[in-house]
């Protein structure tokens, strides 16, 4: 809940907020301290966010406030403009921060948690069982496309002096073959799964186990984070410099 | 009401089974099971035991004939009740576990059949006691060893108090200590047990009664140690002594 908040908060700091964006970064730090994470891990994982920042990089040239510069490619003359930098700079800390926000929600709790949490949060209940599944059966999943993609390797041997692998047409249609043998396999076990379930008396709705009140500690600490956040969006719209 | 005598007897009467693709997998199955009986179900690939299976809670429903179990016919609004009375532990642990925890997985049967949420937490502890993985309730079932997993996917259906338990292969896959313990386990169950298997030895050493099934029909029925003893029948049904 605070992760969403917090990340929307990052997403509504005005442009060239950096003070704002370092008071985050700060706090997010803190938050990974406690919670015993070495710091490199977060940063390594946020690389995830790095397609969004490349996204971000054509700003840089076609905002066209105050040019600093320019830089002649054959026929394109590119000009860099501080404005558009400023928005790119931006972009790219804002999305950074707010993976390692969901990193840092990821990395400490429990999955099952997780969905504890969506379900509280009035996430329709077929959804939350969808990700449920998805979850459990994706390793299950990435275990036979393993044992097969292994069956091939298996079978891919070169006969001495005979180019092996055969076309780009052929390799193709093994692949597919392959893909399509791991969509009925998955299709089989979701009538297996499904037959287990109304085994078990599943009869068509989800029913689900009470869950853990939310303790005032909790309701406290949510108070006391969505109240700085606040505070810090007015101090970054108001005092704090920005472009 | 289902009277102690009858309970967890099961009765099977001329059961015919096509799947809807015309494979007639079962052409007039009879078989009667007493209450507290351990029986192995063996027979070649094919022969129609995991059809049979399915039949014993109403997951298939006969083409002809009828099941009945404790004295209920599997049919209409019986099934409910049918499906607390028989437990089904599916071959493949990856299929019967299926939700994030190990302790989701084994109240769900509990949870849908609408017992209460602190009568749910007992049978919890008591089936995961039963099975030996108490403590693993907040485990992921990816986490866990393949026979750690089957143990668990037995629990899932001890917690729902069933009168018979029903397995389809439950060694397969097993290393020699998992087995040992999956056999200590099948051994000290007061419920009825059907036990759908290739694993001979196991039927030597835990199920007294044996039926063996091929195309769809019975073709043998007595102690296990005299049908484990002959040779010409095994032969003839694709099967070997222990």
């Amino acid at each position: 809940m605070l992760a969403v908040a917090v990340i929307l908060a990052i997403a509504l700091l005005p442009v060239g907020s950096y003070l704002a964006l370092a008071v985050v970064l700060i706090a997010l730090t803190a938050g990974s301290l406690v919670a015993r994470l070495g710091p490199l891990r977060l940063v390594r994982g946020a690389f995830v966010a790095a397609p969004f920042m490349l996204v971000a990089v054509p700003l840089v040239f076609v905002r066209t406030g105050d040019p600093l510069g320019s830089v002649d490619l054959g026929p394109l003359n590119l000009t860099f403009s501080g404005e558009g930098l400023r928005i790119f700079t931006t972009i790219a800390l804002k999305s950074w921060l707010s993976v390692q926000v969901a990193l840092l929600l990821t990395f400490t709790t429990p999955f099952h948690d997780l969905l504890d949490a969506l379900r509280e949060l009035r996430l329709p209940r077929i959804l939350v069982a969808i990700i449920g599944f998805m979850y459990r059966y994706l390793a299950v999943l990435g275990e036979e496309a393993q044992r097969l993609m292994r069956a091939r390797a298996a079978r891919s041997a070169v006969a001495e002096g005979v180019a092996g692998g055969g076309t780009i047409a052929w390799r193709a249609r093994v692949t597919g073959n392959m893909v399509g043998s791991l969509f009925l396999r998955s299709y089989e076990r979701s009538e297996r799964i499904y037959a287990a379930m109304q085994a078990r008396g599943f009869e068509g709705t989800f029913r689900h186990m009470e869950l853990r009140p939310i303790r005032r500690v909790e309701w406290v600490a949510l108070g006391i984070g969505l109240a700085s956040l606040s505070v810090l969006l007015l101090a970054a719209h108001v005092w704090l410099p920005h472009a | 009401m289902i009277d102690a005598i009858a309970r967890g007897a099961v009765e099977i009467q001329h059961l015919h089974y096509a799947y809807p693709d015309g494979f007639e997998a079962l052409k007039g199955v009879d078989l009667r099971i007493g209450g507290g009986e351990k029986v192995a179900l063996v027979g070649p690939n094919g022969a129609g035991k995991s059809t049979l299976l399915l039949h014993l809670n109403g997951i298939n429903r006969p083409g002809h004939g009828t099941v009945t179990i404790g004295g209920m016919a599997v049919e209409g609004a019986n099934v409910r009740r049918i499906r607390a009375e028989v437990g089904l532990v599916f071959q493949d642990p990856d299929d019967q576990l299926f939700s994030p925890t190990v302790l989701d997985d084994v109240a769900f049967g509990p949870l849908h059949m609408g017992v209460s949420h602190d009568e749910i937490h007992r049978r919890v502890e008591h089936a995961l006691d039963a099975v030996g993985m108490a403590g693993f309730e907040r485990r992921l079932p990816s986490h866990l060893s393949i026979g750690q997993r089957k143990r668990v996917a037995l629990a899932t259906v001890l917690s729902m108090d069933p009168s018979v338990l029903v397995f389809d292969e439950p060694s397969a896959g097993l290393d020699p200590r998992g087995r040992r313990q999956l056999i200590e386990l099948l051994k000290g169950l007061t419920q009825t047990v059907v036990v759908a298997t290739h694993d001979m030895r196991l039927v030597a050493e835990v199920l007294p009664r044996t039926v063996i099934m091929d195309g769809g029909v019975v073709v043998a029925d007595g102690p296990s140690a005299e049908i484990l003893a002959d040779d010409a029948l095994l032969e003839r049904h694709g099967l070997e002594r222990p």
